[in-house]
Order: structure tokens, then sequence, then C-alpha cells
């Protein structure tokens, strides 16, 4: 069996390689960073947006512990129900034994990642409960059976033509046109039927308000809402780092989001939830629930010099203007959370042992850090992860041989001169016998795709040593 | 690897009249190391550094990667060195080589002469951890007789990444590639950056492309003084291809 290390391997050479691939997401992030400049320059002072956001942010993880009881506590007084799941299981269980208990057939969802990283749906599904995702992008990739390409825009690797190709199989075989406003119609009307249908929905958050008591929710095409008032019952499936202290951190938090996201100043729908319906409102559930998933995260906030990690509103800035993730794409990751904030995240809930690669899988070019709404550094979290993973003796033992005899010559102006003058000549020696290329030739990796470097005839230093020489004569 | 850079960096700072010495006994900053994980093998190297370069005024250093090591991860490197301080008054008198002529010392003018179209790669950590996105633009549009061509996503890494070159050898080599699309499309003579590593990586790809197009570092850039000069030894243009 292929390890997580490896397959993120296979599939980097053969999306990096593909150029239809590439000039598709080229495209799209062409457009999305016109859309996000813009964005930016609607709001007076971006730099001043981002540090407020950092600070909320800040302020709520460094007080996870009191929010979420504050938060806790209004929607109970509401009569809402919550449930504090320390890992997948327990939380998808919860979900499970709720619809079960109250005889769910048709579960609608609204976009979620935290439910994407519990595996909520397969665990429903082999419950016997059908589970519809309603974002158009969701929608998408469930009929093609593969995990959200992004986590804001899921099914941003497909063109309208793969697209209609793919709902007339799954559909209608009588679909004739791949304009979007056709098939978005065709999603749009089978869609409607699930949600009529659907006895529970089931919706994630983007932000929990502690002294409000409510659940705030971003969405753009309406099923947000549908999925969270249609049905008799919500579920909201959520990471206990979303909560926020105050409803006015909102002023700031929803258009930095939608700006970071989308480019938008604030999504289509801006949707506050706090309880069950009451009495005499007209709509809304009957019964609400709210499950606060941990799963890793109480760990992560344990850890004072990488906590901020948490701030994370999983906007997308930085997988949008990552160069890696422009070039492997979203799926070559492997896990829930693809990109810089995943590279970042997953080793902390997967394991640095299985997901250290992602760390290493980056060229800490500090793209992601500069754009980051709440200003996580995430090229040196990469950094730090990559240390940890050092020092739990987690690399390869060929490696940390030669770090050795690297450490031993940059502790030594002579040995480090020696090694210089070696390698140069050792590497001239090679090429002259015709062995470039070969299993002896260390650069073979770096002329894959790279011509040869140049040997330089003698060092700096040398140089030097001969001008001063030459000047004092 | 690249003597040259070096060498054209001596030049451009003694036409200024800077006193120059290059302490004998420097190494690394300990980059390599450090980006790969291995902190306990970059802190006597990092040590060592700050050792060899403590009683100097200033350090001048042509490769923005080089200083944002030892301006922003020293102080965490050796946060439990006995050379802690030494190693944070150091970082505060180190400086990228644009960053010392424009930001330091208001220069701009070094009486350079480089008549060719030239484009301008933004090193990453030069550009993002030390926040140089004007200073090599503003020393390049005084180069008499030079061309800037403005390439797209000049900001965007090129794929280098120390040892991520090689453990992730397809990926780097498809930014690097990207990279060189949008170099061609200048049809500059020239690409230029003020890290040495950024332009080995970049002079490789444009090599395997056969790609016109020659890398070359600021520094050598202004090194070329104009033909009134030219009775003097002068190294010319460098890095010219193997």
């Amino acid at each position: 069996m292929s390890t997580a290390a490896q397959r993120f391997l296979q599939d980097a050479a053969i999306k990096s390689a593909d150029l239809l691939h590439r000039e598709v997401i080229r495209r799209g992030m062409d457009s999305y960073d016109a859309a996000h400049l813009k964005g930016r320059a609607r709001i007076k002072d971006w730099e001043a947006a981002r540090q407020r956001c950092r600070e909320i942010k800040r302020e709520a993880i460094n007080h996870l512990d009191r929010y979420l009881l504050q938060f806790e506590e209004k929607v109970i007084a509401r009569g809402g129900h919550v449930f504090w799941a320390a890992n997948s299981e327990e939380a998808c269980t919860y979900v499970k034994n709720l619809a079960t208990r109250l005889g769910v057939r048709t579960v609608v969802k609204s976009k979620s990642m935290v439910t994407e990283e519990i595996r909520l749906s397969p665990a429903l599904e082999k419950a016997g409960i059908k589970v519809w995702e309603t974002d158009l992008g969701e929608f998408i990739v469930q009929l093609r059976d593969e995990p959200p390409y992004h986590i804001v825009t899921p099914a941003m690797h497909l063109n309208r033509s793969q697209i209609a190709q793919l709902f007339r199989e799954k559909l209608d075989p009588a679909i004739d046109s791949d304009d979007p406003v056709d098939l978005m119609a065709v999603a749009r009307r089978k869609l409607r039927e699930a949600f009529f249908a659907a006895e529970m929905g089931i919706s994630g958050a983007n932000f929990l308000v502690a002294d409000a008591g409510v659940v705030a929710i971003s969405t753009n095409e309406g099923n947000g809402r549908l999925c969270t008032s249609v049905p008799p019952i919500h579920v909201v499936v959520t990471g206990i780092e979303k909560v926020i202290p105050r409803l006015e951190d909102l002023a700031v938090l929803w258009p930095v989001l939608a700006t970071s996201g989308t480019g938008q100043g604030i999504t289509t729908y801006s949707t506050l939830i706090g309880g069950p319906r009451r009495a005499g409102e007209t709509d809304g559930p009957e019964e609400f629930h709210v499950v606060l998933v941990d799963n890793g995260r109480s760990a992560l906030l344990a850890d004072a010099e990488q906590r901020e990690v948490l701030h994370c509103i999983r906007c997308g800035a930085c997988l949008n203007i990552c160069p890696v993730f422009r070039h492997v794409g979203g799926h070559t990751y492997g896990t829930t959370y693809p990109g810089p904030i995943g590279s970042v995240l997953t080793p902390h809930l997967n394991g640095i042992k299985e997901f250290k690669h992602l760390s290493f899988a980056s060229s800490l070019c500090g793209a992601c850090s500069s754009v980051c709404p709440v200003k996580i550094d995430l090229h040196h979290h990469l950094l730090q992860n990559r240390r940890n993973a050092t020092e739990a003796g987690a690399t390869k033992s060929s490696e940390r041989a030669m770090f050795r005899i690297w450490r031993a010559a940059m502790g030594s102006p002579s040995l480090y001169a020696l090694g210089g003058w070696t390698v140069r000549k050792s590497l001239r020696l090679l090429y002259a016998l015709g062995l470039a290329e070969t299993f002896l030739d260390p650069m073979r990796v770096w002329n894959r795709y790279r011509s040869s470097m140049p040997l330089p005839s003698e060092s700096f230093r040398a140089k030097w040593r001969k001008n001063r020489a030459a000047s004092s004569s | 690897m690249l003597p040259q850079v070096g060498v054209d960096t001596v030049k451009v700072l003694r036409r200024l009249g800077y006193n120059l010495d290059y302490p004998e006994d420097q190494t690394c900053c300990g980059q390599p190391a450090l980006n790969t994980g291995y902190w306990g093998e970059a802190r006597p190297c990092a040590e060592h550094f700050v050792r060899v370069f403590k009683n100097a005024d200033v350090v001048v250093c042509p490769s923005g990667s080089c200083v944002s090591v030892i301006r922003l991860l020293y102080p965490e490197l050796l946060a439990h060195s006995p050379l802690r301080e030494e190693a944070l008054s150091l970082a505060s008198r180190t400086f990228e080589f644009s960053e010392f002529l424009v930001k330091v010392e208001a220069i701009t003018q070094v009486g350079a002469s480089f008549p060719h179209t030239v484009t301008y790669h933004a090193s990453c950590h030069g550009l993002r951890e030390l926040g140089l996105r004007e200073e090599p633009l503003k020393l390049l549009r005084q180069v008499d007789g030079l061309k800037l061509i403005e390439m797209v996503r000049s900001e965007e890494c090129c794929g280098f990444g120390g040892t991520f070159a090689v453990k992730f050898a397809d990926i780097s080599g498809a930014m690097g590639n990207s990279k060189a699309d949008s170099v061609a499309a200048t049809s500059a003579e020239y690409v230029t950056a003020i890290d040495p590593s950024c332009l080995m990586h970049l002079d490789g790809i444009l090599g395997k492309r056969q790609s016109p197009t020659r890398t070359i570092h600021l520094a050598s850039i202004l090194a070329n003084e104009g033909p009134k000069n030219e009775g003097r030894q002068n190294d010319g243009p460098t890095q010219a291809k193997p």
C-alpha cells in the first residue's frame, strides 16, 4: 500500500505536467485575482482590517472555553441543543443517531468543510440515509463521487462542457446545452425536490457568535437558507475554533471573509440563526442542534507556537495565491484542506508522520502569509512543522547523515572551502568521464528540468584573495 | 556556485567608495538546514556566522533570502543561544544589497550602463520577508540604456525553494517553467533578480528550454559602467551560459 507521501508525489507529477489542468486553474485564479484586488480596494484600509480580524480571532482562540460556553448557554436558552464532539466518530454518531431516532430518510446539506473532515455523509449513507449536497459546486463533485477540489470553489477544476456531460450521465440524458444558466436550472429543479423531501438540513458555520448565541453563515446560492429553514430539523456541524466574541465583530469579519474568498463586498446571503422556530414564527426548524467538533483542535490550541493556525476562517485566499496549489491542484493533496492552510493543519489533525511531506512541499515563498486575512504566518508554520518532523526523527536517515556532514563543514571555514573545492572538482571529473545523468551524478534530479549548473573555476574566496594580493603588491 | 555575484557586488560598493572586508572565515547563514527542518544542525552554523560578523558596522549580502534568515529567523533559532544578543544586533545591521543602497544610503544612481532589455523577477524573500518591492526597480530605472519590461505575475515564485527543488522536482520544475513562460512573454534579453538562488534555478530552466533570455544578478547589471570607463578591466555581463 502506498503512503500518503508517495501518492502525493505521483499525483503531483501527473498534475503539474497537465497543461490543460494548469490552464483551467490559471484562468480561474486570474479572475479571482482581479476580483480580490478590486474587493480589497473597496475596503478603506485593508491592512487595518486584517489586523482587526486577527485581533478578534486571537481573543476568541485565547479564551475559547469562555466564548464557547457563552454561545452554548444562549443556544440552549432558546431551545436548541449543543453537542461537544471530541472526534469525528462522536460527531458522526450523534448526527446519525439523531437522524435514526427521528426517522430521517433524506438530508440536504449546505456547504461545510468540517462535515468533509469528519466524513459525515458516508456515515449517514451507511445508515441508509440519502444525502444531497446542495451547493452547486458540491453537488457537482458529489455526482462525480470525488471530494471538493477547493474549500470555497469545490468544482473549479471543471469546465462547463465537463459539467454538461456529467449532468447528462447522472441527471437527464436529454440535456443538450452547456450554457451555465441552463445547467444551473437543471441542478435547481433537481435540488428543489430534495429540499422539500428532506427531514433534516445540515449546515456548517462561518462564525459562532458568543454574545448573541447565533450561528453566522455566508453563502451565495440561497441553498444555505433552504437547508436551514425548510426541513424540520437543522443540524449545524462546525469546529470549535469558529467562535467569535461579539456580534459587532461580524462588521469587519463578514466583508473581509467575502473579499478574501471571492472578491465580493459581502456574500449574497448573510444569515444568523439562533435556535428552533419560536411561537408565532412562520418558518424555521422545529429542532435545532449544534455539533461542536474538536477532532484535534484542542491539541493545537495547547501549542503556543502554532495556536494561531486556529484563526483560519477558511476563505481560501492562501490556496488561490499558492504557486504549488496552482500547479498540483486541490485533489493532489489528498486531504480535506488543501493548499497552504491544509499543509500546515493536516499534520496536526491527522499526524505528522503520515502528512509531514505536505509541510515540505512548499518553496516557502510566503505568498500565503501575505494574503491571509487573519494574518496567520502560514509559511513560518510550514517551517515549524518541518522542524517538528525532523526533531521527531520522521525524516530519512540518509538526509540526517547528510546534514550532519553539512554541519561539520559549515562550522569549519577550511572544511567548507575544501568541500566546495571537492564538489567542483569531482563533478568536473564525473562529467569528463561521461558519467553525467547516471546514478553517480548527484545533479541528475536537478537536471531533469534544468540544464546543468555552470561550475565556476574558482570560488569567490579565491578571487578575493588574488585581488587582495594584487592590490597590496 | 555563483562567485561573479560577489565580485560584482564588491565592484559596485567599491565604486561608491565603501571600505569593504570579506571575512574569509565565513561559511553559510544556515538556511539549507533551517529550511529543511534541521534546526539543530543550523544553529552552530548560525552561531559561527554571528561570531564571524559581529565586529562589522554593516553586513551587505547580495541575497534577500540569506538576509531574511539572519533578520527574521536567527532571533527564533538562537533564542536560547549565548549569542542571542549579538545575533539580534547583527540582524539590525545586515542588509540585502539593493536595500542597503536605496533604503539605508538613499542611493539609486550608481553610474551603471547596461544597454539591454531587462525584465525583473521579484524574489520571494526579498519581496515578502524584507518588503523590498521598489528598491531594486529604483536602481534599475537609473541604469543608462537599460529598458525595463514588466513581466506578468512577477511576484509569483520561480519554484526554487532550496531542497524543495530536488525533493519535489516535478512541482519545482513546473513552477520554474511557468515563470519561464512569463519571462519569455517579455522577449527581454535578460531576467534579473536580487537572489542568486532564484537566478541559478531560472538559468537552468531557461537553459533547458534553450531560451535566448539570460539571467543576471542585479549587482552584475550595476557593475557595468558606462562606455566612458571602457578602458578599465570590466568583467561585463556575467553568468553567461556554459
